[in-house]
């Protein structure tokens, strides 16, 4: 089919940065556009920028932006006559393409053919090989028996990868040390993967030590011309995922990118690749690069290879859809200067990486100012970050003319990003690009495993400063802002004896009043001088020992949300909170009385029993009502002081509980914290 | 001449001698005064192993942070502990002045227990009197942090303990003067000073700490040979459980003053600047559940809190007196931004629960906070031991409150209003501003079943009485009859019907409804209309 295939509204199959992105391109070359979205995503950016939305389901991709039949069905209702999917969800799901032909939509992205070819690691290794692409010496046979697997391992020798034939992101994969440990792991990948993929078959290959992730970006018109962009190198990577992407790579020469573009166009070439798609090789410390993959859509990282090459993929994935064929020659790929992006995920780096959700009450992206970034997101103040799709909320792009000069930028634009509410990896991202291994260009895939605990260090000075700045914010009663209060230069130096909570720990902090807008703020071996200088609506400019810096706030209810440099603190306020005892946090002390006159109809333990908070313990019938009276607190039944049939007195006790040491602390704030009576709290 | 220039030299020699000089007395001045604070700070060791802040931390974490606060009187009894200005340490034994305390500026009167337990100093009576004048005369609320040992008995003076009786006096007179006086009973408030705590309209207590009662064990052993422990003679649990003299019961000081502030927050005083200036929380929880709350069957009890924290902003309700007359509930709340008072039932009302909703009630009036009551009563408690406990009286009282409070009264009847519960939880008859009914609402003078049963007792023994048998079939035939027509009588529709409401409304609709009646409330309180001697007429 070698004509064009002119379209004019294009139906983006995603959402978020990504849905954004295509629409900016699409826009510019006069095309319509068409949202689509979960109910989650109702008020997301993305459907208000497109011409037209429609609502695909409830808020599980699963439900909505997985729905190939709402997707073609929306694309019918707005007229639109082509989909780009964007990445992820179907962005490589060959049945999507194929239902996106049958009903007569250009698909942007390559024949369904070439997704289904690439989509098998193993067929994909097979035809890559074929095509003389260097691929990982490894098996990747029909015979899956543990006795073929353990030969052809030992065939290959160690250290080896299990690697599960349809896994993605680092599951169903595994690194195998020794012939003592490829059992277990064998079992444990195929476990693995038969949860995540249904498909137990794996592949074994080689172990590439410490290798850097290198891929190749490539272009394919329909008329057989293929160009490549150059590399990016992905190396900086957690759980398989990237994290960190720069174009060029610092350790690919010219004469190795000549050598590993050519193999891609040549790989490209050989399945009749059209569009846009990106081969991923392992590049060993010799120089040898291995075939992994090829992603037959556009990549997350894309940015990059855009900002050193002046082209816009989106757009030249659109002509190639359209038909057109690719104008510019190889020769006229020129790369300028060095680009290196950061991923913004809502994720707790400190806590394995654990994707967080919530509120993002404060969004402000460095896109403006001579520092400024491309910053690619789909956010804004108040955003809701669900928990229902990637943890991934923005991209920060910085291009300069040394790779130093990016990096730097990229630095301070994560300083200078605003990010309160959900937890991000805004300050672990930073620590990485100032970690001298990232600085000297030498990092591989296993540069966050290997300095983790460096990455992640505490600064219990930084910390402490920012306790003093917290406290200097609540000094100042909130945000609102309020007339002038009459005599406000009668200084009493009353010190104020603040308990807060940061990260876990409690901390003690006296503020003293010295002046007008000065406080002397002293705790836990900290003394900070500290001056007011400007109180803002989200922000604070203050002198803290001599050196007037800004900080980013939000105060929420007794929680403070606080930003200083490239750390994000949590503050809780706890001055009002009293001391809570070990299990007596609801407080009680374990007897419960009756909430009124009565008779006792049912006593529900024995003495001895052990009880849990909120679990009925006697039932009391007054003024015909039952009132189930529950334990005010977790611990051991002590003492009963009646049985079914007595008349008790409002306030007579009933029971007596010896209180469990460490139980649970109730909230003493909730409204259904009431103590031993009635039913128990609703959660 | 409007604006006056300056003639004076700040380079001249005279100007620098006075300087000096003038700077000499100042320091003079702040060291008389940091001593105080620094005999105070000697007893930190054991007020922390207490678990106790000082007074000065106390009156520092009540204070809105960062704003100012004018003391008072701080030389109070200089020279006259002892005659050596060199030692002498005034005060007076109290830290007074004014400062805001949530936005509200207030009289803050402390204790400095830190000095002698708290127990008076040589002009400490004079100071507090000056201080309540500024109150009364300035209008300010008045906050007690109360930790106070009373009057030294070695010191005794028969003038001090008759003049001291103004002391009181002026409490009440503030309390009656609109002022709220909000007191935290961090210690000891005995004998005299227990009435210090006790003549207040809101008092907090502290866990374990609290010490109120008029005769301590000593004296009580002196007096009478009785054995009690200090904590069941005056401890926070007994008073904010059994006695009703403490209104809220803290875990410690921290959460006492936080308590305090709340109380302070939920009252409307500056209502000039805040009535444009409403912002507000939606509820925590879902209105939408109201649906499943109450029960179909009228026996279960229902935990009105649930009903409360799916109406009111933020869920956050300040409950009143919390364990005493536990089946009354009050609070604290505001819905869209408007503060209440809001009285409902968790079961019958008994005498505790009806004397608290009368303080509470009066409170209200006197802060001028709008009353709400969500009606779900099965009427006020019978049998001897209430009868005799006088729970006529107290029920009268509650029916008094309600009927002369100044504040405008809202009713919803959510579940039972029955009986003399229906009065005093301000049914129609009380006139209240507005009055809706949940469709589930049941009124009636008592419960068909309970109607039904005393009148077959009234027959059954009329029939015995009479010799002759008693007829089962006319009994129940009788039963039937009550049942029907007291069943026919009490849903909400017919009331409505009736006009016995002003609406049937959606229980989700409940918050909605509550902002409308408020702010019509509110608009009514500041719009004024021309009054005219005529109605305009036509030609």
């Amino acid at each position: 089919m070698k004509h064009a295939t002119p379209f004019s509204k294009i139906l983006v199959a995603n959402r978020g940065e990504i849905a954004l992105r295509v629409m900016r391109s699409a826009r510019a070359l006069g095309y319509g556009t068409v949202a689509v979205y979960s109910t989650a995503d109702a008020g997301s950016p993305h459907v208000r920028e497109a011409d037209q939305a429609v609502c695909i389901g409830e808020p599980a991709a699963l439900s909505s932006y997985l729905r190939i039949s709402a997707l073609i069905e929306a694309a019918r209702r707005t007229a639109a006559d082509a989909v780009h999917p964007g990445y992820g969800f179907l962005a490589e799901n060959a049945d999507f393409a194929n239902a996106c032909i049958d009903a007569g939509l250009v698909f942007i992205g390559p024949s369904p053919g070439a997704i289904e070819a690439m989509g098998n690691k193993a067929g994909a290794k097979r035809l890559m090989a074929a095509a003389g692409v260097p691929c990982i010496p490894g098996y990747q046979g029909e015979d899956q028996s543990d006795s073929r697997l353990a030969e052809e391992a030992g065939r290959l020798g160690y250290p080896l990868m299990i690697k599960a034939t349809s896994g993605g992101g680092g599951r169903g994969m595994r690194l195998v040390r020794d012939a003592d440990g490829f059992g277990d792991a064998l079992r444990s990948a195929r476990s693995e993967a038969a949860n995540a993929f249904g498909d137990t078959t794996v592949l074994l290959e080689r172990a590439i030590l410490e290798p850097r992730h290198i891929e190749i970006q490539i272009v394919a018109d329909r008329y057989g011309h293929v160009l490549h962009l150059g590399e990016r190198d992905c190396s900086v990577q957690r759980r398989h995922q990237k994290l960190l992407e720069e174009a060029p790579s610092p350790v690919v020469s010219a004469a190795l990118r000549d050598r590993m573009g050519a193999v891609a166009v040549r790989a490209a070439r050989a399945i009749g690749y059209e569009g846009a798609g990106t081969l991923e090789f392992l590049l060993d410390r010799h120089g040898d690069f291995y075939f992994m993959e090829m992603n037959t859509r556009l990549q997350v990282e894309h940015p990059v290879t855009e900002a050193i090459t002046g082209l816009d993929l989106v757009e030249l994935q659109l002509r190639i859809a359209a038909g057109e064929p690719l104008e510019i020659s190889q020769d006229q790929v020129h790369l300028s200067g060095h680009a290196i992006e950061a991923r913004l995920c809502a994720e707790d780096a400190s806590q394995d990486f654990m994707p967080q959700s919530g509120k993002m009450v404060l969004w402000h992206a460095p896109t403006h100012g001579p520092a400024r970034l491309r910053v690619e997101h789909a956010l804004e103040s108040g955003a809701e970050i669900s928990a229902h799709y990637d943890s991934m909320i923005a991209k920060l792009i910085a291009h300069g003319t040394t790779r130093e000069e990016a990096r730097r930028k990229l630095a301070r634009g994560l300083e200078t990003l605003v990010a309160l509410g959900v937890t991000t990896n805004r300050g672990f991202l930073a620590s990485c690009l100032e970690h001298s291994v990232f600085a000297a260009g030498e990092a591989t895939t296993d540069f966050i495993q290997r300095y983790r605990a460096e990455l992640l260090r505490d600064d219990p000075e930084a910390d402490a400063r920012a306790t003093a700045v917290a406290a200097l914010l609540l000094m100042q009663g909130g945000t609102e802002t309020r007339p002038p209060l009459a005599g406000g230069a009668l200084i009493r130096p009353l010190p104020m004896r603040l308990r807060l909570e940061m990260g876990g720990g409690g901390r003690e902090l006296t503020m003293v009043r010295q002046g007008q807008r000065s406080y002397i703020a002293e705790g836990g071996g900290h003394r900070h001088v500290l001056d007011l200088i400007d109180f803002g609506h989200h922000r604070i400019r203050f002198v803290c020992d001599d050196v007037m810096e800004t900080a980013t706030y939000f105060r929420d209810g007794a929680t403070l949300l606080l930003q200083l440099g490239s750390r994000s603190y949590r503050v809780k306020n706890l001055t009002h909170v009293a001391h809570s005892q070990p299990g007596t946090a609801s407080g009680s002390d374990g007897r419960l009385r009756a909430s009124m006159n009565g008779r006792v109809v049912a006593v529900l333990v024995a003495a001895g029993e052990s009880v849990a908070p909120g679990q009925p313990l006697v039932t009391v019938e007054a003024m015909k009502m039952e009132h189930i009276h529950a334990s005010p607190v977790a611990g051991t039944v002590r003492a009963l002081h009646v049985s079914a049939g007595d008349q008790v007195s409002a306030a007579g006790l009933l029971a007596e509980i010896a209180i469990e040491e460490d139980a649970p602390s109730g909230s003493r704030e909730s409204l259904s914290s009431e103590t031993g009576r009635t039913h128990p709290p609703s959660p | 001449m409007a604006h006056i220039g300056s003639s004076i030299g700040p380079g001249s020699e005279s100007y620098r001698r006075n300087r000096a000089a003038m700077l000499a007395l100042v320091e003079q001045l702040r060291d008389y005064e940091r001593r105080a604070a620094k005999r105070s700070a000697a007893a930190r060791e054991r007020f922390e192993k207490r678990g106790q802040l000082l007074p000065r931390e106390r009156l520092a974490l009540v204070l809105d942070p960062g704003t100012p606060f004018l003391e008072l009187c701080s030389l109070a009894g200089l020279g006259l502990d002892q005659a050596d200005l060199a030692k002498s340490v005034p005060g007076g034994g109290v830290i007074a002045g004014i400062g805001y305390v949530s936005g509200i500026r207030c009289m803050i009167n402390v204790s400095d227990s830190g000095i002698d337990a708290g127990a008076l100093q040589p002009m400490g009576l004079d100071k507090q009197l000056r201080i309540q004048e500024i109150v009364l005369e300035n209008r300010l609320p008045y906050v007690q942090l109360v930790e106070s040992a009373g009057a030294n008995l070695m010191a005794y003076r028969v003038d001090e303990f008759v003049r001291g009786g103004a002391l009181f006096r002026n409490l009440a007179r503030i309390s009656a003067a609109g002022l709220p006086v909000v007191t935290v009973t961090h210690g000891s408030s005995t004998a005299g000073g227990a009435y210090q705590t006790g003549l207040s309209d809101y008092i907090v207590m502290v866990r374990g700490r609290t010490r109120a009662f008029l005769a301590g064990p000593p004296l009580l052993m002196a007096a009478t040979g009785e054995v009690a422990s200090e904590e069941e003679l005056g401890g926070a649990e007994m008073h904010t459980r059994i006695s009703g003299l403490g209104d809220y019961l803290a875990e410690d000081d921290r959460d006492a003053i936080r308590i305090a502030r709340d109380i302070l927050a939920s009252i409307d005083w500056n209502r000039e600047r805040t009535a444009g200036s409403r912002s507000f929380e939606p509820p925590r929880l879902d209105s939408e559940e109201l649906l499943g709350i109450m029960p179909a069957d009228h026996k279960q009890p229902v935990e009105m809190r649930q009903v409360i924290a799916r109406i009111v902003d933020d869920s956050f309700f300040l409950e009143f007196g919390r364990d005493f007359g536990n089946a009354t509930v009050c609070g604290t709340a505001r819905i869209e931004g408007w503060p209440v008072g809001l009285v409902t039932n968790n079961g019958p009302i008994d005498g505790a629960g009806a004397n608290k909703a009368t303080h509470f009630i009066q409170a209200c009036c006197q802060a001028r906070t709008p009353i709400v009551y969500l009606n779900n009563t099965t009427g006020f408690m019978v049998g001897r031991a209430h009868e005799e406990a006088g729970i006529i009286k107290h029920g009268s009282k509650m029916i008094q409150a309600v009927a002369n409070a100044t504040v405008p009264q809202i009713t919803i009847y959510c579940g039972a209003s029955y009986g003399a519960g229906n009065y005093g939880m301000c049914g129609r008859g009380f006139q209240p501003r507005f009055c809706f009914s949940w469709p589930n609402a049941r009124t009636a003078v008592m419960g068909s079943e309970q109607a039904a049963r005393t009148m077959m007792i009234v027959t059954e023994s009329a029939m015995k009485r009479k010799g002759g048998a008693v007829d089962r079939s006319a009994l129940e035939e009788l039963r039937l009859r009550i049942v029907d027509r007291f069943e026919s009588q009490m849903s909400a529709f017919v009331t409505s019907a009736q006009v016995l409401d002003d609406g049937v409304i959606d229980p989700r609709d409940t918050r909605a409804v509550l902002s409308k009646v408020l702010d019509v409330c509110r608009e009514a309180e500041v719009s004024s209309p021309q009054r005219m001697q005529f109605a305009v007429a036509r030609p």
